[in-house]
């Protein structure tokens, strides 16, 4: 065999694993002869089952929803198409809840791609890098003339996710198993995510919350972020959404936007 | 959370951990980590995969420095694909070289497999043939994690299920040439000989006897499971889900009274069971290591 064939025995082996219809390579075989095809089917099955079993670590809630044989037949689906690009199996899967909400058998759960979505932000959230959040004093030491001027600074962890159905409500009952009462699915709700110290919180966010607290991730002023959620809602409430995000660990620093 | 590749001489100290001698340890399993740290500080080491700790932050650091101010370590890479042709992942290095820098490991390793193709990673420890090009390509990748971790590596002789029509060397010969040119040293896992051994019906003690015994730096023992291949014959699976065969218990006091102690680790990474249970086997590889008298000079006949 000429040496580049040698090089690129990883490119005969590789494409028969996630491919049930290929054949085991003919580069590889059993001892004295004997045929590779179940053997090679060891190493299908560990790629395929180890890659399922990771989303399944990564949305647990939507495993306990959809339950388990729904859950890997839809992963199973996802992992052939969309194998991991990276060695760090904890940052899989941020492209399975839009592969969620296009899959066929999921129509009748419209807002499963909703609650996957939370699942992928708490994750991130929980590996985020550790910060300590802003405290509530900072804030009381602006004077209020210049509080449309703060910019704040988000902690690492946090995450906003829009839902057009009651996708917080729904990940909260089924995340820890618990009995739940019937949730009315149809309400749009938004979560907030962020962890603070070691705990992951997800918190609803109250109306205009999620423009609001967007903007203010993205480095707009105060006054602006406020304009913007009052556009997005009529119901925002600048007091109750500005001491919300604080408490929850939302940011780390605040400063006067002026300030270069 | 990518860091950015540092430089060949960082400021960061890099410096090696006391040895820890002939101590069985332990895989870490966070949910027993209530439990370890309730017990105190205890003889013995813990190993974890590197890979699931290299978030930014968050609660598997907070674990690992609970276990590590009590406890050597040792960090075990999963993921480095250095059996594979392709170029190491740089920012994978990176992350790897952050961890050791970190926790001053007393043992780091990796595997002799591949993971990655192109952009695809499998998440398996694949299998490569043994021939003089893939020793060159295997030999460079591991002088590039040395170069970067500034510290030997030890390289884990893997479990197979195929062999490679092409291959040109025995796994032992490829291994010795390995640790021979890099100087990294092994990590032998003889759950996987005695897999390999069964798999392609070769003698787990020949394979030992071959084996370069004074490069190795710490054993594996860990559990299977059986299946059969296409002609209905035994195939081992390395499923580390289980306690360790008696077979692989044998060839374990026969490797420890050749090499004399040496650092052992009972791998235990599915159905995980009680923290008790797992203590249990790691006492019953202290007691070997421990009932060890050494038969005259320890090592093999290519003893450095």
């Amino acid at each position: 065999m000429p040496p580049e064939q040698h090089l690129s025995f990883a490119a005969t082996f590789a494409p028969a694993l996630l491919d049930p219809a290929r054949t085991a390579p003919a580069i590889v075989t059993g001892p004295n002869g004997k045929a590779a095809g179940k053997r090679y089917a060891v190493y299908r099955n560990n790629v395929t089952v180890s890659l399922i079993e990771a989303l399944a670590a990564i949305y647990p809630t939507v495993q306990r929803i959809t339950g388990p044989d729904f859950f890997r037949a839809m992963a199973r689906f996802h992992v052939r198409s969309n194998p991991p690009t990276s060695p760090l199996l904890f940052d899989y899967g941020h492209d399975f809840p839009d592969f969620i909400a296009q899959y066929e058998h999921a129509q009748t759960m419209p807002w499963l791609a909703g609650v996957a979505r939370i699942e992928r932000a708490w994750l991130d959230a929980y590996h985020a890098c550790d910060a300590a959040p802003l405290s509530p004093a900072r804030l009381s030491a602006i004077v209020p003339d210049q509080l449309a001027e703060i910019v704040f600074t988000p902690h690492p962890a946090m995450r906003i996710i829009r839902s057009p159905f009651a996708a917080v409500t729904i990940f909260a009952a089924n995340r820890d198993g618990a009995p739940t009462a019937r949730i009315d699915a149809s309400t749009p709700e938004d979560a907030l995510i962020t962890r603070p110290d070691v705990e992951v919180a997800v918190g609803h966010l109250p109306p205009g919350g999620a423009v609001f607290a967007a903007c203010l991730a993205s480095g707009q002023p105060l006054g602006e972020a406020a304009s913007a959620a009052l556009e997005a809602s009529a119901d925002f409430d600048i007091a109750t959404n500005i001491a919300g995000l604080i408490e929850a660990g939302a940011f780390t620093s605040l400063a006067l936007g002026d300030v270069p | 959370m990518t860091m950015a590749i540092a430089p060949k001489t960082s400021a960061v100290p890099l410096r090696y951990s006391t040895p820890i001698g002939g101590v069985a340890g332990t895989s870490f399993k966070p949910e027993h980590l209530p439990a370890i740290v309730n017990a105190g500080p205890q003889r013995g080491f813990f190993e974890v995969h590197a890979e699931n700790y290299m978030g930014a932050g968050g609660p598997p650091h907070r674990a690992l420095e609970a276990i590590r101010r009590d406890h050597s370590l040792s960090l075990h890479g999963v993921c480095m694909s250095i059996g594979g042709l392709q170029p190491l992942d740089k920012a994978h290095l990176a992350r790897f070289r952050g961890l050791v820098a970190r926790y001053q490991p007393a043992l780091v390793s990796e595997h002799l497999a591949w993971s990655t193709h192109e952009t695809s990673f499998f998440n398996d420890l694949l299998p490569l043939p043994y021939t003089q090009a893939t020793l060159a390509c295997v030999c460079d990748h591991i002088d590039q994690v040395q170069d970067a971790i500034r510290r030997p590596l030890l390289l884990e002789n893997p479990s197979t299920y195929v062999a490679f029509r092409d291959s040109s060397m025995s796994e032992t010969d490829f291994i010795r040439a390995i640790s021979e040119r890099t100087g990294c040293g092994l990590l032998l896992d003889i759950n996987n000989v005695f897999v390999s051994a069964t798999n392609h019906g070769f003698s787990a003690l020949d394979y030992l006897a071959d084996f370069p015994l004074s490069r190795v730096g710490e054993i594996h023992l860990a559990g299977h499971t059986e299946q059969t291949d296409d002609e209905g014959d035994l195939l081992l699976i390395d499923s580390h889900d289980g306690p360790v065969a008696d077979a692989v218990w044998k060839l374990y006091e026969i490797v420890i009274r050749r090499r004399g102690p040496v650092p052992t680790l009972i791998e235990w990474d599915s159905k995980i069971p009680d923290w008790p249970v797992l203590q249990a086997e790691a006492a019953a590889a202290q007691a070997i290591l421990d009932g060890c008298r050494p038969s005259a000079a320890s090592g093999d006949r290519h003893a450095a």
